[in-house]
């Protein structure tokens, strides 16, 4: 029961300093998205992000800093194992499972449905 | 005299009505909005999470598995007009999940799918995941780089 407070606390919290950005600087959606996802993975080299996760568990993991945060986990493992190269593999390898999700699912649903009115 | 107080009275009546009836101050409603909102889908995540590790699965292989079924539950909720709806008052609270990820690729596709397959819909999938994926490949290239000249 205590993970899915924290979930709910942490992921609420990342979201509330994401609206806090959108009404109070001139900053799209799609800027805050690209700002998160930069931050995650900024904060995951440092080695601040993991201590959010070990916290918030899926409420970290699921807002976009979480998905930085996975490329740079990736990134890090790839480069222990395969030295320079890593650099390379790591990122898509560690996040393979969401960009497959989100590329194959959001062009089934494009297609599969019209927008409405 | 008395009529300058009458008067007064009614403007302070009016005044004392005007705060009833003045819209809130909108921040603190859309901080509220986007904390219960963002905050209860990532309560379905840790829900979804938990359910794979009780399968006996490895931690990453299961958070791994929990993005791809919110990135489905985010797409088809897209496609339903429902995340949307949703969003209008979410703001930020059904952006910034990965589900709002799946919702930036759903929204333009569908909304261009009469500019065709190629320019439409496989195009316009990317106009904002396409930054995401570039911003957050390139740093992670950076920090990945930095980690390897500093071992």
């Amino acid at each position: 029961m205590t993970a899915y407070i924290m979930a709910f606390i942490v992921g609420g919290l990342i979201c509330v300093i994401g609206q806090l950005l959108m009404d109070l600087t001139p900053l799209t959606p799609a800027h805050v998205l690209v700002l998160f996802v930069v931050m995650g993975a900024l904060l995951s080299g440092i080695g601040l992000y993991q201590p959010l996760v070990d916290l918030g568990g899926a409420g970290a993991t699921i807002p976009l800093p979480g998905f930085g945060h996975a490329l740079v986990v990736g990134t890090i493992e790839d480069v222990d194992k395969y030295g320079f190269w890593g650099i390379f593999s790591g990122a898509l390898r560690a996040s393979a499972t969401g960009v497959m999700a989100a590329v194959v699912f959001g062009f089934a649903m494009s297609v599969l449905f019209n927008p409405k009115g | 005299m008395s009529e300058n107080i009458r008067q007064q009275m009614k403007e302070e009546a009016f005044q004392q009505k005007f705060n009833q009836v003045k819209p809130k101050p909108p921040l603190l409603k859309n901080i509220i909005w986007a904390f219960v909102v963002g905050g209860f889908i990532c309560t379905i995540g840790q829900f979804v999470l938990d359910y794979f590790l009780s399968l006996g699965m490895g931690k990453k292989e299961a958070a791994g598995s929990a993005t791809a079924v919110m990135v489905f539950l985010g797409s088809f909720f897209t496609g339903l007009g429902i995340y949307d709806e949703l969003g209008k008052r979410a703001g930020a609270g059904s952006i910034v999940p990965i589900t709002g990820f799946a919702n930036s690729i759903v929204a333009p596709a569908m909304e261009f799918k009469r500019e065709g397959y190629i320019f439409g819909v496989g195009a316009k999938m990317f106009v904002i995941a396409g930054p995401v994926l570039v911003y957050g490949m390139v740093t992670a290239f950076i920090v990945g780089l930095v980690y390897w000249l500093r071992q």
